[in-house]
């Protein structure tokens, strides 16, 4: 049996995650327990809202450490949204806000160029593009390089280094970064939960890392 | 170019899919949760849930029917109808909604709209509208599912609506709805030159060639159907292609 964490700290609908992750064999916990979450053979991170208060939430639930500590087992962990950008070492929404620095790098507003026809929050299907990384052995290994998933973001994450970046997206002409993956950690800027079949096939991904 | 949405929109009464025409004449046309997943299926962008009685009978009640649908269903899903406090919002949103589309609550108390959106973010609060046509380009506000006016003038109401903080706007044409006949382009023209957040049209598409004209409009971002899907007129797949193939940027 292959447990699936999904850390649980108050912070937006999780309920389409779990029902994401419907294979054979794959148990499902929703979660803030250091033990369940330290056991799990794979952990995802959600979140929706702001950074500060994901950080806060975070805090206070001592969650931060156990996620930290998760990590360093080598065991796969999956940050979606907000969760992804809590990976990285700071954000500047709100002012400096630190975070888990699991993997180096920012989180910034998206750069709108002067169209008004592209606003934030960015609220919409749009297409992922390949970069730096093979995505062979990752989450997004058998999806189509151009395919379409659910974003509702206005901050995006930089990695400091260009090694860690799976994929790339477009929007108002700028390109800014959709998917990250350092090691067995990977993020998401979009929701794999409400995806369509492409993000099914991403969370059927996970599971296959998780089982190892 | 940003995507245009397909959006399926679904009336519920009671355990039932309804449909009528100028939002009356209700009939019961399914299994919500069936169609949802059809859709979903078909390749929907959206789905749409409207309570159509919810607001007349003073109730919410369509947690049960999101809970049981975002378990087939992967894409984002909004619902309205009845939608009147806080607890309201939260409740929808656990159950696994990612919007919430308000109509009578925000005429009866503007601020709503704004203290929504402090707390749960603009993107989750669509302002929904119910427009009927009173004169020559003059349209005015509906609610209770189109039974009750306001006097309240529509292209007053979408730019308070837009400062109010709502993330997008659903327009439904009264007139035009489940009529199959078009959209209101006229009150779709006049609403879009007024706001910057999306626009999502509803009311009126019966064929291929209401939808690819409305959507040709730079400033709608989305259409709504129902009755062309629920009586089986089109299915979205091949609407979409049919859109792609005339250049309308749409998810395949």
């Amino acid at each position: 049996m292959t447990v699936i964490a999904i850390v649980d700290y108050d912070i937006g609908n999780i309920r389409s995650i779990s029902n994401s992750l419907v294979a054979e064999g794959v148990t499902v916990l929703i979660t803030s327990d250091k033990i369940k979450l330290l056991s799990a053979d794979g952990v995802i991170l959600p979140g929706v809202g702001s950074f500060k208060h994901g950080m806060d939430k975070l805090r206070e639930l001592k969650l931060d450490i156990v996620i930290r500590d998760y990590v360093k087992s080598g065991k796969p962990l999956l940050g979606i949204c907000l969760g992804m950008q809590l990976l990285f070492t700071s954000s500047e929404e709100f002012g400096e806000t630190e975070g888990l620095n699991i993997i180096h790098g920012l989180v910034k507003k998206l750069q709108l160029n002067n169209d008004e026809e592209f606003k934030l929050p960015h609220v919409n299907w749009n297409s992922i593009h390949t970069a730096s990384l093979s995505w062979e052995e990752s989450i997004l290994k058998n999806i189509t390089a151009g395919s379409e998933v659910y974003f509702v973001h206005s901050y995006a994450v930089l990695p400091s280094v260009d090694k860690n970046i799976l994929s790339t997206t477009m929007y108002s002409n700028n390109q800014f970064i959709s998917a990250v993956q350092r090691g067995n950690v990977y993020g998401c800027q979009f929701h794999p939960e409400k995806s369509g079949t492409v993000g099914l096939t991403i969370m059927n991904n996970f599971i296959e890392i998780c089982r190892g | 170019m940003a995507n245009k949405r397909v959006i399926a929109r679904i009336d519920v009464k009671n355990e039932f899919a309804i449909k009528g025409i100028q939002l009356e004449g209700l009939r019961k046309v399914g299994d919500p949760n069936e169609m949802a997943i059809k859709y979903y299926h078909e390749g929907a962008d959206e789905i749409i849930f409207m309570d159509a009685v919810a607001a007349y009978y003073d109730r919410n009640s369509l947690s049960e029917l999101i809970l049981k649908a975002t378990e087939n269903v992967f894409i984002p899903i909004t619902v309205g109808g009845g939608i009147r406090t806080i607890q309201d919002i939260s409740s929808a949103l656990k159950s696994g909604a990612d919007k919430v589309a308000i109509n009578t609550q925000a005429t009866k108390d503007p601020s709503f709209i704004t203290k929504s959106a402090s707390i749960f973010g603009s993107q989750c609060i669509v302002g929904s509208i119910e427009a009927k046509k009173i004169h020559n380009n003059k349209w005015e506000v509906f609610v209770d599912n189109g039974r009750e006016p306001t006097g309240i003038d529509v292209i007053d109401w979408v730019k308070k609506l837009e400062v109010l903080g709502v993330g997008e706007i659903i327009l439904t044409s009264i007139d035009k709805e489940g009529t199959k006949k078009g959209f209101d382009l006229d009150l779709i023209k006049a609403v879009s030159e007024e706001i910057q957040v999306p626009l999502i049209v509803c009311g009126g598409a019966g064929n291929y060639t209401h939808i690819e004209n409305v959507l040709a409009q730079k400033f709608v971002d989305g259409i709504a159907i129902a009755s062309v899907l629920h009586y089986n007129l089109l299915q979205i797949n091949n609407l979409k292609l049919d859109l792609y193939n005339k250049n309308i940027k749409v998810r395949i």
